[in-house]
């Protein structure tokens, strides 16, 4: 597959993903997000990861690591991934339990 | 057209539409749902990619364990509430403009790059099976492979006292 479908696949995901945020005024779902891009991001380094370990192949190395990281580099943004929602989350339930809401409207004034 | 390119399409497809759904759902019930369907469709993407590693983690943890998480936090409270205040028309007229200018600018400066000639290999290459990724992780990347089992520990913690009743 060319790069370029990925390219723009991942960067239609990343946009929709930031409409999302800069449109809806609930935070979970400005939170839900977020995660879609951070996911249009992963695709993208996999993308690429496999074009660099294509490249590797073509110019002869045949036991290659290239490309690895990239995959790597997936894995860990998952891993923080994770740890953020379950921060993220305990956030938004505190929120709620302060306000009565998760509109971010009544959230403009960083104060109850 | 070749199976692959008819596979891709058709998750290309599924992973926008879906993405589309979850920002105009009303119901974050329904959002939530709609991303569990993005993340399969990215996962497939993976599996095209013989990235087959990151498929399965991508299912477990994603459409897993974070979705469920949200889903419960949505139950936990009101799920349908942002009827009454709902966005403003020039509030998602602005946002929408605003993206759209935003993939615009990167598609006419990715358009022609060099990246033109260059191809992804997909339904083959082994530098997503476990085996090499388990060993590179487990040799050059032990380090930051352990301290994430910190920052695991951290959020835990960090999420038990933001969400404690006091």
């Amino acid at each position: 597959m060319p790069i370029n479908y990925y390219l723009f696949l991942s960067l239609a995901l990343f946009t929709i993903g930031m409409v999302g945020v800069l449109t809806r005024r609930n935070a979970i779902i400005i939170f839900m997000c977020i995660e879609l891009m951070l996911n249009a991001v992963n695709l993208l380094l996999v993308a690429f990861s496999k074009m660099h370990y294509q490249a590797a192949l073509e110019a002869g190395q045949l036991a290659t690591q290239a490309g690895v990281e990239g995959q790597l580099f997936v894995f860990f943004i998952m891993v923080v991934a994770a740890a953020e929602v379950s921060v993220g989350l305990a956030i938004i339930v505190m929120m709620y339990r302060n306000i009565h809401s998760v509109d971010i409207n009544f959230l403009n004034r960083l104060k109850h | 057209m070749s199976i692959v390119q008819i596979l891709f399409w058709v998750l290309a497809v599924m992973a926008l539409f879906s993405a589309l759904m979850v920002i105009t759902s009303k119901n974050p019930v329904y959002s939530v749902l709609w991303l569990i369907v993005t993340f399969f469709a990215i996962s497939g993407h993976y599996i095209l990619l013989n990235a087959q590693f990151l498929a399965v983690v991508n299912i477990i943890v994603y459409a897993g364990a974070i979705m469920v998480l949200f889903l419960f936090v949505i139950m936990l409270m009101n799920a349908r509430q942002e009827g009454a205040s709902g966005s403003k028309r020039w509030v998602t007229l602005a946002g929408t403009v605003s993206g759209g200018i935003f993939l615009l600018v990167l598609v006419a400066a990715l358009k022609d790059s060099e990246l033109k000639t260059r191809s992804a290999m997909v339904m083959d290459g082994q530098v997503g099976l476990i085996k090499v990724l388990g060993n590179e992780l487990f040799t050059r990347y032990v380090i930051p492979f352990e301290i994430s089992s910190i920052l695991f520990l951290s959020a835990m913690v960090g999420a038990v006292v933001i969400g404690k009743k006091d």
